[in-house]
């Protein structure tokens, strides 16, 4: 029986403890943020946010992640009100298939969760841990460029309100 | 000088880590280093203005064509086997550029443009003047240079070497390239103390040959001991930070990085035999041992460039350090092999409720194997590691970290990094259990600081 | 990337009911499509000859087949293609709505699917929009015509007072009838008139045609919808993984079965002939399941491949039929100047980054195939073989999968589900392919050997151009059960029908190979070998990518053995063509190209520019690109791209902004990095790390496309378009860059290094 917190939520669930989180997030619980890619830790298909850090849920058993913090795409936001970054991919049509897009996100998302003015540099850098096959490099820059706009200009507007 | 030893600076694998530089651990020694230095400067003075070197004067830039290309040719395979571009080239820079930043426990130094830009880099620099700095450690000007840059181990090169990779560095793009100024503390910062240092470590004897030993093996010891320089990192070094020749290749502790030892003090689990060292330089990897990682994953880059009768030499002398290969270590070799289920097999952890047993189950086996999981790669079995049996945790805590992967998307081997996938405990967990279940070796001593010094 | 639609038969005396009955037991909880939500009655089936109907008309003429609108006014569009990423969900839609005079939001659409759709035959050669879009355009507007025609006399006007628009039609005096009034009967049960009798809308009042659209499918994607074949869980699913041979031809020599079986989760493990798979309640448990079934199974091995260091002075060796496609001595002078050139391009992989998945469920005597590959039917006709049912037993239902670019591993993998579903009734069988078996089995696109021998007469105008291509089949497909793996593994299987060249335009390896300039001389062969050493099929582009890379890369040479720039050479020999001097024109243009720039110099900074239109006949396509070269390494950087297409009537312009940049950045990593590696008896390529692909890091800094529309011109297809003049202008631009020509693909760092030498 592992313990986990998904996206705020607590979460029980009835599997071997070796089972990588990606299985649970899948299978289990019936979710469709993370997918499988290589199961290898080599194209970040699978990525989530632990603690606010990216990592491959494909690599990481359900048996670590005891009191600690995971975030998928389910976390960011809902087709009818959608987070910044998810806004962002739609506006900018950052996707082909979609498939990468999921993981590509959420490592997106633990960049800017340290930083809200990545440079180009910067986010070429980070997302080089995930393959994309359809190539949508270019928009996907231009999408997480974006997002990180809308979270500052909202945590102004925020700062503006206090 | 004291442990401005060469640091190669390793670039760590891609993936969730982000690793500081680690420092030389010879601080505590700091004031004793400091009172002997300023003592050997003074005798330097003393026994003769040995300090002082003459300037050579600057001359204009050769033409590129002024070199014939099988010398051009010869040079960049001899800067390859020196690994000069790992030290002389900044992240992201040009080749040969320079301003890498070297950290030392006594301030950084800032490795040199090598370009032949006349007023950046080397580009004013006559062949004698390249001869002498290369040999003696001192600039064209007449400065002495610092032992970072391995002169104890170049002046083994034959003169014709040095004018073949004079020829090719005179024939590279010339960048315009000032590295930043050396930030070396008091009285580290004076040059003149360098040629104390001298006085006492560097050998201006040159390579001899030894008539007993095949033309082979007196290539590799050769490139070796010199152009190599495999010494600066896996020699221990002494409280002056020169190598420590009675130990040699013993292995030694760089960049957080531990330079296993090579010789007969290797722990190996099977042996090296020149054949398996030749694959491991020329490939980075060897499926009785493992993947290059760190800085070395540097030197088997620039050794791609190598022919293979240099390989095959450098590993014919490194395997001799060891002694003959006597049928005990052949037995020893072949009795790990089958421990290990075999050489591409895999490796078998006992059933173990160890709180790494999960963490090794759902983060590990998928690729290195576990009871009926195959391993993704013969070289990833981890009963024949020689970093699993290594008597310091550091190199395997820091692969566990940032991972292994080559940075220039060439094929290779890659392993993703832990650094936020795994807490600490969760980490120290792991690599016990690794530890307990892929060795005979005893538990590692100071985990949790490798861990904590790795992830700084 | 044959198209089948010429040959292709509508399925015949379906039995949906019963199919339907079993498909609507497994949406529970399941909102993917709305494939199963309703299954209205399939189209009427046509046997008569084709009639002179536009696009897949032309397999389909009943205009029901393509439009449906039931009472309430709910409009349904059906097409036989499938979205694969390259954005024709929206643009159908877009065309639809368009004729039709209703908002894009009120068309759902269907895609492939055996129960429902019209045959198509592949979602291939960038062929969706002139089959399908065509086909759906007419039906639309002859869909219209006949709504507003009952409408006139509904409400007793002259139908040239009624205009349709938002979804109704509309009375000069402002009167409204919902279409819902005006389907009464089988109204639309009729058959399509010719294209002269479409009263299609006027390019110039076109609302949604020509608009871009934000793509219907990428919300999903980015917030965890259901949106692909993966995320299909039917009820009571149980999942399967298949133990692939180490390598091709390999035997199964010996298994113990008996301890996986008492696995945890194991429900059951089946081994027939050399095809070894297990099922398990949960995924992870099969994972293990299957990993410790591999370990147990011994293989027997060959060396079946030749040397990959040789392989290209193997390749030409080896048998051939050489087919002349064109032949033509015209009038020029001697040339003045010759060159005799040899390229190479390597096997490449789709590599999906999601390996290929497949559902099925055998029940009560019906099969059921989820699958993401491109073709419904002709996957229908082999699960029907493979599992020896009629295939009237037998429906195939597409759910998009990840990006596949052609025949991956995709049909296999369901036919991997239908096979085991068959021999585990009732029960729904999900295989997910691992990594490794994506990697080690999907069908390659084939390594090619391209020779041109040209001349240039003195005002450096060519003379002669002979061109041969040596190169294996690029498609086997469509081949039944003997094209799957799972056909030809099991005990008395099936054997792959031995491929056929395609004829041109479309060709196979020879796709491309007439180029686009002006010569007098002109002799091309393709030399078809399929020796089949690796396996084998259609890529993106099958051989148009490699055809494309030589010729430009030789165009190229000739401007240099000419001293001419590389853009005014090819404009001089393009006068014939106004589309294509405008295509190359403005890619030059918006690149800021300098004439004479181009010398070769190898300053370590290079651009070059390609142009081809696809297949000859589709969409034309000018790139121009700017790299730059590490000398010391011979890594090259991708600084920037332009492109300039023109796709005829533009649909969704930045759908085919996202198609031609997707391609210019795809072909980038085919061009720098890609090669599958192999032993005599092995593929080595067997995860990532082995066949590294374009990582962010190495893309462009900028990537620039520029559609030229042309409405009311026919459709001509995008999705291939750039990805043949992105290899080349990288050719070109390294040539510049470095002063060296490589010939060989793929440009590699070590490459590159030894070619710019010290």
């Amino acid at each position: 029986m592992a313990k986990l917190s998904i996206n705020g939520r607590a979460v029980e669930v009835d599997v071997e403890a070796d089972t990588p989180l990606l299985y649970v997030l899948r299978d289990d619980l019936k979710m469709n943020g993370a997918k499988f890619g290589c199961g290898l830790g080599q194209c970040g298909a699978c990525t989530v946010l632990v603690d606010d850090k990216a990592v491959f849920s494909c690599m990481v058993p359900v048996s670590v992640l005891e009191g600690r913090k995971v975030t998928t795409l389910e976390g960011l936001g809902t087709i009818d009100k959608p987070g910044p970054l998810q806004r962002a991919f739609i506006e900018e049509q950052a996707a082909q298939c979609g498939y990468c897009t999921a993981g590509i996100l959420m490592r997106a998302e633990g960049l800017l969760r340290e930083n809200r003015r990545p440079t180009d540099a910067q986010i070429r850098e980070r997302l080089s841990a995930n393959l994309c096959r359809c190539g949508t490099h270019n928009r996907v820059i231009k999408a997480v460029k974006r997002a990180a706009e809308y979270l500052r200009t909202a945590a102004t507007t925020d700062s503006n309100r206090t | 000088m004291g442990c401005l030893r060469h640091y190669p600076l390793g670039r760590g694998g891609r993936g969730d880590s982000g690793l500081s530089e680690a420092r030389c651990d010879a601080r505590g020694n700091m004031r004793v280093i400091r009172g002997l230095l300023i003592a050997i400067a003074a005798l330097g003075v003393i026994v003769g203005g040995y300090a002082w070197r003459s300037s050579f004067a600057p001359i204009d830039r050769p033409q590129a064509s002024s070199f014939p290309v099988e010398n051009v040719k010869a040079g960049a395979v001899l800067a390859a086997i020196g690994n000069c571009a790992t030290c002389h080239t900044r992240d992201g820079g040009a080749a040969y550029a320079g301003g890498r930043p070297i950290v030392t426990p006594f301030g950084t130094i800032h490795a040199t443009n090598i370009t032949p830009d006349p007023s950046t880099g080397i580009g004013g620099w006559s062949e004698p003047a390249f001869i002498r700095a290369v040999r003696e450690g001192v600039s064209r000007d007449g400065r002495h240079l610092y032992p970072a840059f391995p002169y104890d181990h170049m002046a083994k090169m034959a003169e014709s070497d040095i004018k073949n990779v004079y020829a090719f560095l005179m024939t590279r793009r010339a960048q315009v390239s000032a590295s930043p100024a050396n930030e070396l503390a008091f009285p580290f910062n004076i040059r003149s103390l360098v040629a104390g240092w001298k006085l006492f470590f560097l050998d201006r004897g040159g390579f001899t040959q030894d008539a007993s030993k095949t033309a082979e093996w007196n290539r590799g010891a050769y490139l070796v001991e010199g152009l190599a320089h495999c010494g600066s990192c896996h020699t221990p070094r002494n409280v002056l930070g020169a190598e420590d020749k009675s130990r040699a290749y013993a292995g030694a502790d760089v960049q957080g990085w531990t330079a296993p030892a090579l010789g007969a003090t290797s722990v190996a689990a099977v042996p090296w035999t020149g054949e398996r060292l030749a694959e491991y330089l020329g490939k980075g990897r060897s499926p009785q041992h493992g993947v290059a990682a760190g800085p070395m994953a540097d030197v088997i880059g620039n050794l791609a460039q190598v022919p293979d009768s240099d390989i095959k030499a450098m590993a014919t002398y490194v395997a001799s350090l060891a002694g003959a290969a006597t049928k005990e270590r052949q037995e020893r070799g072949a009795r790990a092999i089958a421990r290990a289920g075999g050489e591409g097999a895999v490796t078998r952890p006992a059933a173990a409720a160890a709180p790494g047993a999960s963490v090794y189950a759902g983060a590990c086996a998928g690729c290195h194997g576990e009871a009926g999981r195959q391993p993704l790669d013969p070289a990833l079995n981890l009963a024949l590691s020689t970093t699993v049996r290594a008597a310091s945790p550091n190199n395997l805590v820091r692969v566990v970290l940032g991972g292994i992967g080559r940075t220039d998307n060439q094929p290779g081997p890659h392993m993703p990094g832990f650094a936020n996938a795994l807490t600490d405990k969760q980490i120290g967990d792991l690599l016990e259990y690794v530890r307990a279940n892929f060795t005979d070796r005893p538990v590692f001593a100071g985990l949790d600081v490798a861990i904590r010094k790795a992830r700084q | 990337m044959t198209n089948k639609i010429k040959s292709a038969k509508l399925p015949s005396g379906l039995s949906r009911r019963a199919l339907i009955a079993n498909g609507g037991a497994l949406v529970v909880g399941f909102s993917l499509s709305d494939a199963l939500a309703q299954a209205p009655e399939a189209p009427p089936v046509a046997a008569a000859p084709p009639p002179p109907l536009p696009g897949s008309l032309r397999v389909a003429p009943m205009i029901d087949a393509w439009i449906r609108i039931d009472a309430a006014g709910k409009i349904t569009v059906l097409t036989g293609k499938v979205e694969i990423g390259q954005g024709v969900k929206t643009a159908l839609r877009q065309v639809a709505a368009e004729h039709l005079g209703v908002p894009l939001g009120s068309v759902t659409l269907v895609t492939a699917d055996t129960a429902r759709t019209v045959n198509e035959g592949y979602t291939a050669g960038s062929q969706t929009l002139q089959d399908s879009g065509t086909a759906i355009m007419h039906a639309a507007a002859q869909a219209r015509e006949i709504l507003i025609k009952i409408a006139a006399d509904k409400l007793g006007v002259d139908a040239a007072t009624l205009k349709a628009e938002d979804g109704f039609v509309v009375a000069a005096d402002g009167k409204r009838l919902g279409l819902g009034e005006l389907v009464a009967g089988d109204v639309l049960k009729v058959k399509a008139e010719p294209a002269t009798a479409s009263k299609l809308r006027d390019p110039k009042s076109y609302k949604v045609i020509g608009k871009s659209v934000q793509r219907v499918d990428i919300p999903d994607k980015v917030t965890g919808g259901a949106a692909f074949i993966q995320d299909f869980r039917p009820e009571g699913m149980l999942h399967a993984r298949v133990v692939r041979p180490p390598s091709y031809g390999a035997k199964l020599a010996s298994v113990d079965t008996a301890r996986i079986e008492t696995l945890p989760g194991v429900r059951g493990v089946i081994r027939d002939g050399n095809f070894l798979a297990v099922i398990a309640v949960r995924e992870f448990q099969a994972v293990k399941a299957m990993e410790q079934l591999a370990a147990a199974a011994k293989w027997s091995e060959q060396p079946t491949m030749p040397e990959q260091a040789s392989f290209a002075a193997w390749l030409p060796a080896q048998d051939k039929r050489a087919i002349p496609i064109r032949d033509v001595k015209g009038d020029a002078p001697a040339p003045a100047k010759t060159l005799d050139l040899e390229y190479f391009r390597p096997y490449h992989m789709h590599g999906s980054i999601g390996p290929s998945c497949g559902v099925a469920q055998f029940k009560d005597g019906d099969m059921t195939v989820w699958a993401c590959s491109q073709g419904m039917f002709p996957l229908q006709d082999a699960v029907a073989q493979l599992i020896r049912l009629p295939k009237d037993k037998v429906r195939c239902i597409h759910l998009e999968g990840s990006g596949c670019y052609g025949h991956n591993g995709a049909d296999d993998a369901a036919a991997d589900a239908a096979y085991i579903a068959f021999k585990m009734p009732g029960v729904p069988i999900r295989v997910q392919w691992m990594r490794a078996d994506e990697h080690l089995w999907e069908p390659y696109g084939a390594g090619m050997v391209m020779r041109v021998k040209a001349g240039i007469d003195a005002k450096g105008m060519l003379t002669g151009w002979d061109y041969e291509v040596f190169t294996d089949t690029h498609s086997t497909r469509p081949g039944g059960a003997g094209s799957t793996l799972v056909g030809q593994s099991i005990e008395n299987g099936f054997k792959l029908p031995a491929p056929q060249p395609a004829p041109q335009p479309n060709g196979s390896g020879d796709r491309n190979i007439i180029p686009p300039y002006k010569v007098a001389n002109l002799r091309l062969i393709h030399n078809f070998q399929p020796h089949m050493k690796l396996r084998v099929s259609a890529l993106r582009g099958l051989g148009a990518y490699s055809n494309v890379f030589a010729i430009e890369s030789a165009m190229d040479e000739l401007a240099a053995v000419a001293g001419e720039d590389p853009v005014a050479f090819r404009l001089k020999h393009l006068v014939h063509d106004a589309r294509a001097t405008d295509c190359v024109k403005l890619a030059a243009e918006k690149f800021g190209w300098k004439a004479g720039a181009v010398t070769g110099r190898g300053n370590g900074r290079g651009q070059g520019v390609a142009y081809s239109r696809y297949k000859g006949l589709a969409g034309y396509c000018a790139v121009a690109v700017e790299v730059e070269v590490d000398q010391e390494t011979g890594r090259v950087r991708l600084v920037r791209a332009v492109a300039a297409a023109d796709s005829g009537t533009v649909v969704n312009p930045d759908g085919i902004k996202n198609q031609i940049e997707g391609g210019i950045i795809q072909s980038a990593s085919w061009t720098i990095h890609e090669q599958v590696s192999f032993d005599r008896t092995r593929v080595l390529s067997r995860d990532w790390s082995r066949y590294p692909i374009l990582r962010f890091s190495e893309t462009f800094e900028s990537v620039e496309v520029h559609v030229i529309d042309r409405p009311g011109t026919p459709f001509l297809g995008t999705g291939e378009a750039s990805q043949g003049p992105t290899g080349a202008a990288i050719a070109n631009a390294l040539f510049h860059a470095t002063g060296q020509r490589i010939r060989a693909l793929p440009f590699t760092a070590p490459r590159v290094k030894a070619a710019i030498g010290v």
